[in-house]
C-alpha cells in the first residue's frame, strides 16, 4: 500500500528531481524514496497555490489537456493542482487516487523541466503569501480593541487569580490541571504584572494594573488556532479553496474570537488541540517515509501538544482518544503489509509508544512537578487536601512542625475525615435537641482548627491518668480498644441505638459521661486501614476507621449539613454498613504527648507519585462536585450547535459595555447543516461503495477526500462532543468551541468537495468553472458579511439592547433566546 | 376485446381446475405430520423446570424484592396509577398477569421482608412467570451454542452450567424481574441467530420472517421489563448492522432484493420494538385507570385523566379563564416537589438573620399542600370587578392581569428588593401599602408557553404559561429552595431578572378554576371554601399520556439510599459480595443470593482466554498466517461477539451510574459469560490440544471440573433454597469469603 503511489510516476518527473539522501532506518522497499524534496518538509501545500499560478504561463492548448480531468481549473489549488502533488508522491496517498495516471503522465510529459522548477518557487512563494494573510488577519481581529473592557469579564476572575496565585507563589485548588493558569501566570509575570490584583468579581477595572500581557498571550495562542486550522485542511484535503473556506469560517466566527480575547484555558487548550490535530495530519503524511527527520519531528510534536493539552483541561483526553485511534489504524496497516519485517513493527512500535505515551506521559509530570514547586505556600487550596500534603506548604500550621510519630494512650489529637471539606471530629457544651435521638452533647465535624477539635486518647478500662512520668509509655495498636475523650468537655465520644438527627438509618453519635467514665458505649476499636493486627499508628499517614464495640457500627460523617441548632456543622454519624468510603475514615492530624519525642513531619513528607495521585483524586472528586442544582438555568449539549444560547461576558444593561460570547449564527447553522449533508453524502458514498460501484477517477479521488479528510474531522467533532451529553457536571456554551473547530474543517472539506462535484458534472459546460469559484466565493463573502453584522458581540458594544430598533444589533436578535 | 374477456375466462377455468386438482391430492395422499424432537432440549427443560419450580411456594413470606415488586402487582389488581422509576412497565404487567390468573385481589401489605403471606396470595402463580423464564434459560443456552455451530458437547456444557448456577436458580424462584429479563436477552440472541442462519439458505421463508419478527419482538420485551435490555439490544442491532454492511457488499445479489432485505431489517429491528414498547404502555395505561399516591408527580392535565382524585374537583370546571376567575396555580417542574402558588397573612421578616433587609410584605410561597390560600383572582387592571363579567371575557396570550390573593384580597407584586434565599432574583410578595415610597408594580403580563398562535385563550390545566413582570420584566418563578421557619418551610418564589432562558421552574398552569360570582369578600371567601360547579370532561391522547409518564420516569430522581447489600461493579466479577434475601423468623435456615465460585471465576478466565486467543489469531491473520480455517473463525468470531459482546454490554455501563447498585444487576451478563465458556473449551479441546493424549486429557480435566462445580452448587444448595436449616457451624464454614454476610444467629 505504501508504493501504490509510485505507480503513477512517470519516469520523466522522477529525474527532475532531485534525490532524497537514505533516511536512517528507512524500511521502505519502493523507489519512492528518491523522490522527496530535502528543502521544503513541512510545506506541501505550497506546490498547491503554484500549480495554479503557474497556470496562465501554459499555452492555451495544454490548457484543455489539462482539463481532461474534467475539473475546473479554479482559484487556488484545482484538482489539476493536486495532480501534480500527486505526481510528486510526497504527504499523501489517498489524494494520489485522485488522479487517473494517463492524465499526470500527459501532464508531466508536457511539462518542460525548466518551468517546473521555476514556477515551483513561485509556488512555494504564492502558498507562503496566503499563509501569511490568513495568519495576519486572524492576528489582526484577534489582538483588535484587545484592551476592552479594562474591567474583569467572566471567567477571568477565575484564571486571572489563579495567575495570581502563582506569581505569589500561594497553593490553590482548581479542578482543572495546572498548565493553563501557569502559563497565563508566566505571561504575567513576563508582562510586568504584580500578581497584587484581587480579581474579585466580573465588572471590577484593572485600573492600574498591567492585564494585557495576560490577554495578549490567550489571544497570540487563540490566533494560532486559524492557520493551524487552515494547514490541517489543506493536508488532508489537498484543497487550497477548503481551507481557505475553513480558515475564513473560523476568522470569522464570534464566538471563537470572544473566547480567544480574554484571559480563559479555552484558547491555551484548542490551540494545543489543533496542535496536535496539525502535527498528527502533518505525521500521517509522511508515512511514506518512516523514520525520516521530519517524521521524528511531527510524531514528537503530536505527543508534546497531547502532554499541553491534557495538562490545560481534561478535555484533552478527547484528542489524545482520536490521536489514539489513528495510531491504532496507522499500525494496522502498517502490520498488514507483509513486507516490512517483525523487527520493523517493532521500531514502529516503539517510535510511538516513545513519543505518544512517554513522551506526553513525562511532560505532563513534570508539568505538575513545576506546579508543586512554584506554589509552595499555604493558601485557599490546603482545605481540600490530606493532612501529610498540607506539611509541604510553608505558612500552613503543619509545615516544619514537629510531632511525635506514633500514637500513644494520653495522646491529645485532632481527628479528620479523609473525604474531602468535611473537617475535624469536633463536640461542644450544646446537646441535641428535644426529640432528636438521646438529649446528649453534639458531635460534628467542623472545618475550622479549633480548640473543641482536641480529643484524648484512653484505655477503655482504666481512668487514670496515662501521662503520668512514672508510667511506661503505651503505644495505641492497630485492633485496640480505646475511649476517646473530649478534652474541653471531658466527655466520650458515644453511640448508641438512637437514629441520628439527619441520615435516619445511622445511629447518633454523641458526648456522654462525666469526666470520663461512661458507660461500656463509649468503647471503640480503632483499625487501620490494610494492615496487620499489633501495627502501631501513625500520624498523618495511617487512615483509621473507629468501630463502635457495642453495636458493631462505623465511625463516619454523612457530610449533611446539620441546621441552626448544630451551628450548620456537619452531621456525624455511626453507620452500620461496614463498606470503605471515604465518609468512614479518619486520620490524625495534631498530635501533643510530652512524653513522646517529637519528629519533623519532613519525614512523613508525602512521595512526588503520592502528592500526584491525591491532587488527580481531588480534582475529579471536585470535578464530579460540580453539580447542577435542580432549579437552576443550565446550558445543555444539544444547545451548543444549534447557538441556542450565549454566555454573557460583560455587561447588563443598555448603558454596560456589553460583551456577548455567541457563534456566528451564519458560521453555525452552515456547519450544523453540513454535518447532516456530511453524513447524507458520506453513507451514500460509503454503500455506493461496498456496493461496488464503479466511479470514474475523479469522483473515486474526491470521494476518498471526503471519507478520510472528512471522516476524520466528523471524528474529531464526535469525540468532542458527545462525552459532554454523558457527564453529570455542570456545562456551560464554551464546552463546545474544540468542536466547533472540527466542525468548521469539516464545513471546509465537505463544500470544496461538493462544488467540485457539481462543477465535474457540469464540466463541458462553461458554468462549471463558475459553480466552484463562485460557490467558494460566496460562502466566503457570506460569512465576512455576517461577521461585519454581528462583530459588535464579540469587540463590545455600548447602547440599548437589541429590543430597541437604536441599537447596534437591532433586527439581528434571530432567535428569542440570545439576550444581547 | 370480446376475445380478450374470452381468454381471461378460459384463463380462470384452467386456475381452477389447477386448484381443483390441487385439492384431490390430498385425497390421494394422506396428510403426514413429521416432528424431530430433541430429547437433549427436552430433558434439559425438564431439569430446569424441576430446579426451578421445586417447592416454588417455599418460603410463604416476602422475600427481598418482592415487598418492592408486589406493591406494583397490588396496584395493578386494583387498578391504581402509579409511576416506578426502575423500569417500563412491562415487566410489572408480567408479574401482575401471574397474580391475576392466580386470583389475586391485591389485599397485602407488602410493607417488610420475612413478613407471612396471608391466605389470599397466590404464591405460587405470582412466582411460576420468573421460574418458568429461568427454566427456560437452560435448554435456551443450548440451543444458542448450537446455532453457533458448535457441537452438542458444548451446547450441553452451556445448559448444564446455567443449570447449577445458584444465583440464577434463587433470583427465578422469587417474584422478580431479572429472569425474564435474561430469557428476553437470550430469546433475542437466539432467534437472531436462527434468523442468520436461515438467511444462507432460505431468505423470505415464513421461518425466516418469524425468527426476524421474533428477535424484533423479544427485544423489546426486554427493553420493556428493565431499561438494561437497551443493551442487549443495541448489541444485537450492531451485529445486524455488521451483517446487512456484508450483504450490502455482495455483489450477487441485485439492488432490489439488498433494498428488500435492508427494509425487512429496518422493519422488525427498528420499527416493531418501537411499536411494541408502545403497546406496553398503553395497555398499562389502559390498565391502570384509578388515580392513587404517585398522581401529585403528573402535571395536572394527566391527574385529570384518571378516575378519582384529581378529576373528582376538575370536573366540571369552566375552560376558559376570563377576568375575574379564580384559580389555583401549579408549578409545572414540580421540583423539589409538586406545589401550588401560595401566600399568607404572614410578612417576611423585617431584616433576615444574614442582615439583609426585606420589604415587609406578605409572603408569596409555593406550597405542596392543597389549601384555600392557595386560590387567586385574575383581574382585569382597568376595572375593579372580581367577578367574572356576562359573557365571560377571556384572557389571551400578551394580556395584562393582576393576581389578587382570594383569601386577603392583596394583589401580587415583586419589587427590586432581594428575594430572602437567591439574592440574586427578585423578591415576589402580596403587596401591602407603607408609605414608604415603595410603589406597587402588580401588574403582570400574561405568555401562554405551549400556545399555538398568539391569539390563544389562557385554557385551564391544558395552558402552560408564564407571568412577566411589566415594570423590571422579572419572571414569576420557583426557585426551589425551602424558606427558614418564618417561612414555614414553604418554597421559595422569586422573580428571575436575568431570563437566561426558558426554563419549567418559571411555568405554571391553572388546576382548580371557577368563575367568581361574589363581589363581596365575606361571599368570596365562602365561595372559596366551596368545591367546584360546572361541567365539561377532556381527555389526554395516549401519545401526550405515554411521553409524559415516560419523561417523568427518566427523571424521577429518588434519593439514594444506602443499602446493606449495595456492592460496587467491581466486586461482582470476583463474587466478592452476597445478598442475604430472607431469614427463617425461629430456625437458621435462610435465602442468599451468592453464586457458583466455580462458575463464576471458570467463566471470567474463560472470557480472558478468548479474548487473548482472538487478539493472538487476528494479529496472525493480519500477517497472513491462518490458524483456524475460515468458518471456523467466522464462527469463533460471532460466539466471541455476541458473548464478549453481551457480558461487555450487560456489565461496563453500571461504572457510569450512580444509583445503588446490587449484585444482582451482574446476573445478565454473566449469563452471556457462562455461555462462552464451553465454546472456548471446545476450542481449546479441538485446536489447541495436539495430540489425542492431550484431547483425553483436558477432557478428564473438563470432567473433574465440572464435578468441582456440581459440588458447590450441592454446597451451596441450602442456601438458594433456604430449606435446610443449618447449625452456626456450618454456616461458617460456608463462610468461603471473609466479604460474604451469612447470618448467624446469637443463641
Amino acid at each position: 500500500m505504501l508504493c501504490d503511489t509510485s505507480r503513477l510516476l512517470p519516469a520523466g518527473a522522477a529525474t527532475t528531481l532531485p534525490a532524497q539522501p537514505r533516511s536512517r532506518g528507512s524500511a521502505l522497499r519502493c523507489r519512492r524514496r528518491e523522490l522527496h524534496f530535502p528543502g521544503h518538509p513541512a510545506l506541501p501545500f505550497c506546490d498547491f497555490l503554484a500549480a495554479q499560478l503557474a497556470r496562465p504561463s501554459f499555452p492555451p492548448g495544454r490548457r484543455v489537456i489539462l482539463r481532461r480531468g474534467r475539473m475546473p481549473p479554479v482559484m487556488g489549488g484545482s484538482l489539476a493542482g493536486s495532480e501534480r502533488r500527486a505526481r510528486r508522491g510526497r504527504c499523501g496517498p489517498q489524494a494520489a487516487r485522485a488522479v487517473g495516471p494517463d492524465v499526470a503522465a500527459e501532464d508531466a510529459a508536457r511539462s518542460p523541466k525548466r518551468l517546473v522548477q521555476g514556477s515551483r518557487r513561485f509556488k512555494a512563494a504564492g502558498g507562503w503569501a496566503l499563509l501569511a494573510v490568513v495568519t495576519l488577519l486572524s492576528f489582526a481581529t484577534r489582538f483588535h480593541r484587545l484592551d476592552e473592557p479594562p474591567h474583569i469579564c467572566w471567567d477571568e476572575t477565575h484564571f486571572g487569580k489563579m495567575g495570581s496565585y502563582y506569581i505569589n507563589r500561594t497553593f490553590f485548588f482548581d479542578v482543572h490541571p495546572p498548565l493553563g493558569k501557569m502559563l497565563i501566570g508566566l505571561a504575567g509575570y513576563l508582562s510586568g504584572y504584580d500578581g497584587t490584583f484581587l480579581f474579585q468579581k466580573p465588572g471590577d477595572k484593572y485600573e492600574h494594573h498591567s492585564y494585557m500581557g495576560m490577554r495578549g498571550f490567550c489571544a497570540f495562542l487563540g490566533s494560532w488556532l486559524i492557520p493551524f486550522a487552515y494547514l490541517t485542511v489543506l493536508e488532508v484535503s489537498k484543497s487550497l479553496p477548503a481551507a481557505l473556506l475553513t480558515a475564513a469560517l473560523l476568522t470569522f466566527d464570534t464566538g471563537c474570537l470572544t473566547l480567544s480575547q480574554y484571559i480563559l484555558l479555552d484558547p491555551i487548550l484548542m490551540f494545543f488541540i489543533m496542535a496536535a490535530m496539525l502535527s498528527m495530519v502533518k505525521y500521517n503524511s509522511c508515512t511514506d517515509r518512516p523514520f525520516s527527520a521530519s517524521w521524528w519531528f511531527w510524531l514528537s510534536l503530536t505527543g508534546i501538544s497531547l502532554a499541553g493539552a491534557l495538562g490545560v483541561k481534561f478535555v484533552g483526553l478527547f484528542i489524545i482518544l482520536q490521536v489514539g485511534l489513528n495510531t491504532i489504524s496507522d499500525l494496522w496497516h502498517l502490520f498488514g503489509d507483509l513486507s516490512l519485517s517483525l523487527v520493523t513493527m517493532g521500531k514502529h512500535l516503539i517510535a510511538r509508544i516513545l513519543c505518544l505515551i512517554v513522551l506526553p506521559l513525562a511532560l505532563y509530570m513534570a508539568i505538575f512537578a513545576v506546579h508543586f514547586i512554584v506554589l509552595n505556600k499555604s493558601g485557599p487550596g490546603d482545605g481540600f487536601f490530606s493532612s501529610a500534603f498540607q506539611a509541604r506548604l510553608s505558612g500552613n500550621n503543619l509545615h516544619n512542625a514537629s510531632i511525635p510519630e506514633h500514637l500513644a494512650y494520653g495522646s491529645v489529637i485532632t481527628v479528620k475525615n479523609l473525604r474531602m471539606a468535611s473537617g475535624y471530629l469536633h463536640s461542644h457544651r450544646h446537646l441535641y435537641p428535644e426529640g432528636i435521638g438521646a438529649r446528649q452533647q453534639q458531635v460534628t465535624t467542623y472545618l475550622h482548627k479549633d480548640y473543641n477539635n482536641l480529643w484524648i486518647v484512653k484505655k477503655h478500662n482504666t481512668n487514670s491518668d496515662p501521662l503520668d512520668p512514672s508510667l511506661p509509655v503505651e503505644f495505641v495498636r492497630h485492633g485496640d480498644i480505646i475511649r476517646l475523650e473530649h478534652k474541653e468537655t471531658s466527655r466520650n465520644l458515644h453511640s448508641h441505638y438512637h437514629e441520628a438527627p439527619l441520615t435516619r438509618k445511622h445511629y447518633q453519635v454523641t458526648g456522654y459521661g462525666i469526666n470520663g467514665t461512661g458507660d461500656s458505649n463509649d468503647f471503640w476499636r480503632i483499625e487501620v486501614v490494610n494492615r496487620k493486627f499489633g501495627n502501631r499508628i501513625k500520624v498523618l499517614r495511617s487512615r483509621i476507621r473507629l468501630i463502635h464495640l457495642v453495636t458493631g457500627c462505623v465511625l463516619g460523617s454523612s457530610g449533611k449539613v446539620l441546621p441552626k441548632w448544630g451551628w450548620e456543622q456537619l452531621e456525624v454519624t455511626c453507620t452500620p454498613y461496614l463498606k470503605e468510603t471515604l465518609n468512614s475514615i479518619w486520620n490524625v492530624e495534631d498530635h501533643f504527648n510530652p512524653k513522646l519525642p517529637n519528629i519533623s513531619l519532613d519525614v512523613l513528607k508525602p512521595s512526588f507519585p503520592e502528592i500526584l495521585l491525591e491532587s488527580h483524586m481531588v480534582m475529579l472528586r471536585g470535578n464530579n462536585g460540580l453539580k447542577p442544582k435542580d432549579n437552576d438555568f443550565t446550558s445543555k449539549p444539544w444547545h451548543w450547535p444549534i447557538n441556542y444560547q450565549g454566555l454573557r461576558f460583560s455587561g447588563i444593561n443598555d448603558t454596560d459595555f456589553r460583551v456577548y460570547l455567541l457563534g456566528n449564527p451564519v458560521v453555525w447553522w452552515l456547519n450544523l447543516l453540513s454535518i447532516a449533508l456530511y453524513l447524507l453524502t458520506g453513507s451514500f458514498t460509503a454503500v455506493a461503495l461496498q456496493r461496488g460501484v464503479h466511479l470514474p477517477a475523479e469522483v473515486e479521488g474526491l470521494s476518498q477526500v471526503l471519507l478520510r479528510g472528512g471522516g476524520q474531522a466528523l471524528l474529531g467533532w464526535v469525540l468532542h462532543y458527545f462525552p459532554f451529553f454523558l457527564m453529570g457536571r455542570i456545562l456551560y456554551f464554551h464546552h463546545y468551541f474544540p468542536a466547533m473547530l472540527f466542525s468548521s474543517m469539516l464545513t471546509g472539506i465537505l463544500w470544496d468537495t461538493l462544488l467540485r462535484l457539481c462543477a465535474w458534472r457540469l464540466a463541458p459546460s462553461s458554468l462549471a468553472r463558475g459553480i466552484h469559484v463562485g460557490g467558494i466565493l460566496s460562502l466566503l463573502l457570506g460569512t465576512a458579511y455576517s461577521f461585519y453584522l454581528f462583530h459588535p458581540l464579540a469587540y463590545g458594544m455600548v447602547g440599548p439592547l437589541a429590543q430597541n430598533p437604536l441599537s447596534p444589533m437591532a433586527g439581528l436578535r434571530w432567535l428569542e433566546s440570545w439576550d444581547f | 376485446v370480446d376475445e380478450l374477456i374470452l381468454m381471461r375466462e378460459e384463463q380462470l377455468g384452467i386456475l381452477l381446475s389447477l386448484l381443483f386438482y390441487k385439492m384431490l391430492g390430498f385425497l390421494r395422499h394422506p396428510l403426514v405430520v413429521t416432528a424431530d424432537i430433541n430429547l437433549n432440549v427436552v430433558a434439559l427443560t425438564g431439569v430446569g423446570l424441576l430446579s426451578r419450580l421445586w417447592r416454588l411456594t417455599y418460603p410463604r413470606a416476602v422475600v427481598f424484592d418482592e415487598v418492592y415488586y408486589g406493591q406494583y402487582i397490588s396496584f395493578y389488581m386494583k387498578r391504581i396509577f402509579f409511576l416506578d422509576d426502575s423500569g417500563p412497565p412491562f415487566g410489572h404487567m408480567l408479574l401482575a398477569l401471574g397474580g391475576y390468573l392466580g386470583g389475586f385481589d391485591g389485599n397485602f401489605l407488602w410493607n417488610r421482608i420475612g413478613a407471612e403471606y396471608s391466605s389470599n396470595v397466590p404464591v405460587w402463580s405470582l412466582r411460576l412467570l420468573p421460574a418458568l423464564a429461568g427454566a427456560f434459560l437452560v435448554p435456551m443456552a443450548y440451543q444458542i451454542v448450537l446455532e453457533l455451530n458448535f457441537s452438542h458437547c458444548a451446547a450441553m456444557g452451556a445448559a448444564l452450567l446455567v443449570l447449577i448456577e445458584n444465583a440464577l436458580i434463587t433470583q427465578s424462584r422469587l417474584i422478580l424481574l431479572e429472569s425474564v429479563l435474561i430469557f428476553f436477552n437470550l430469546l433475542s440472541v437466539l432467534s437472531y441467530l436462527k434468523f442468520s442462519n436461515l438467511q444462507k439458505h432460505s431468505p423470505f421463508s415464513p421461518s425466516w420472517w418469524f425468527w426476524l419478527m421474533l428477535t424484533g419482538v423479544a427485544c423489546s420485551c426486554a427493553v420493556g421489563i428493565k431499561y438494561m435490555g437497551v443493551f442487549t439490544y443495541l448489541l444485537v442491532l450492531s451485529i445486524a448492522a455488521v451483517h446487512a454492511w456484508h450483504l450490502i457488499g455482495d455483489q450477487t445479489l441485485s439492488n432490489v432484493c439488498v433494498f428488500c432485505h435492508l427494509l425487512a431489517r429496518t422493519v422488525a429491528l427498528l420499527i416493531i420494538p418501537i411499536l411494541t414498547y408502545l403497546l406496553f404502555f398503553y395497555v398499562h395505561l389502559i390498565l391502570l385507570y384509578r388515580s392513587g399516591p404517585h398522581d401529585q408527580i403528573m402535571s395536572s392535565a394527566f391527574q385529570a385523566s384518571l378516575e378519582g382524585g384529581l378529576a373528582r374537583i376538575t370536573r366540571g370546571q369552566p375552560l376558559e379563564v376570563a377576568y375575574g376567575s379564580q384559580v389555583t396555580l401549579r408549578s409545572v417542574f414540580g421540583k423539589p416537589m409538586p406545589c401550588w402558588l401560595h401566600s399568607h397573612q404572614n410578612t417576611y421578616p423585617m431584616i433576615y438573620e444574614n442582615g439583609r433587609g426585606s420589604s415587609h410584605q406578605q409572603q408569596v410561597t409555593c406550597y405542596p399542600f392543597k389549601d384555600v390560600n392557595n386560590w387567586w383572582i385574575v383581574k382585569d387592571p382597568g376595572r375593579h370587578q372580581l367577578v367574572v363579567g356576562n359573557p365571560p371575557r377571556p384572557i389571551r396570550h400578551g394580556d395584562i392581569v393582576q393576581l389578587v390573593h382570594g383569601m386577603t384580597t392583596r394583589l401580587l407584586n415583586t419589587h427590586d428588593v432581594a428575594a430572602p434565599l437567591s439574592p440574586h432574583s427578585q423578591e415576589v410578595s402580596c403587596y401591602i401599602d407603607y408609605n414608604i415610597s415603595m410603589p406597587a408594580q402588580n401588574l403582570w403580563r400574561l405568555e401562554i408557553v405551549n400556545r399555538e398562535s398568539d391569539t390563544d385563550v389562557w385554557k385551564t390545566i391544558m395552558s402552560e404559561v408564564r407571568f412577566v413582570h411589566v415594570n423590571t420584566s422579572a419572571i414569576l418563578k420557583l426557585s426551589g429552595a425551602h424558606l427558614p421557619d418564618w417561612g414555614f418551610r414553604q418554597l421559595e418564589v422569586v422573580g428571575e431578572k436575568l431570563s437566561r432562558g426558558f426554563h419549567e421552574s418559571m411555568v405554571w398552569n391553572v388546576e382548580e378554576h371557577r368563575y367568581g360570582k361574589s363581589q363581596e369578600q365575606k361571599e368570596r371567601e365562602l365561595e372559596l371554601h366551596s368545591p367546584t360547579q360546572v361541567d365539561i370532561s377532556r381527555n389526554l391522547s395516549f401519545m401526550a399520556r405515554f411521553s409524559e409518564l415516560q419523561w417523568r420516569m427518566l427523571t424521577l430522581r429518588t434519593d439514594d439510599s444506602e443499602h446493606k447489600y449495595s456492592s460496587t461493579p467491581l466486586e461482582w466479577v470476583t463474587l466478592d459480595t452476597n445478598i442475604a434475601y430472607w431469614l427463617h423468623p425461629r430456625t437458621s435456615a435462610q435465602i442468599h443470593l451468592l453464586g457458583n465460585i466455580t462458575i463464576w471465576a471458570s467463566a471470567s478466565l474463560a472470557m480472558v482466554t478468548y479474548a487473548l486467543l482472538f487478539f493472538w489469531y487476528l494479529l496472525r491473520r493480519r500477517r497472513s498466517i491462518r490458524d483456524l480455517p475460515e468458518d471456523c473463525w467466522l464462527r469463533w468470531v460471532l460466539a466471541g461477539a455476541l458473548c464478549c459482546g453481551g457480558w461487555a454490554v450487560n456489565y461496563l455501563p453500571f461504572f457510569m451510574m450512580e444509583k445503588t447498585l446490587f449484585l444482582y444487576h451482574y446476573l445478565p451478563a454473566l449469563t452471556f459469560q457462562i455461555i462462552l465458556l464451553p465454546v472456548v473449551l471446545q476450542h481449546v479441546n479441538d485446536h489447541l490440544c495436539r495430540s489425542q493424549l492431550q484431547r483425553s486429557v483436558f477432557s478428564a480435566l473438563v470432567v473433574a471440573w465440572y464435578s468441582s462445580a456440581c459440588h458447590v452448587f450441592n454446597t451451596l444448595r441450602p442456601l438458594t433454597y433456604g430449606d435446610t436449616p443449618l447449625s452456626p457451624s456450618e454456616l461458617r464454614a460456608l463462610r468461603w469469603r471473609d466479604s460474604w454476610d451469612i447470618l448467624i444467629r446469637k443463641y
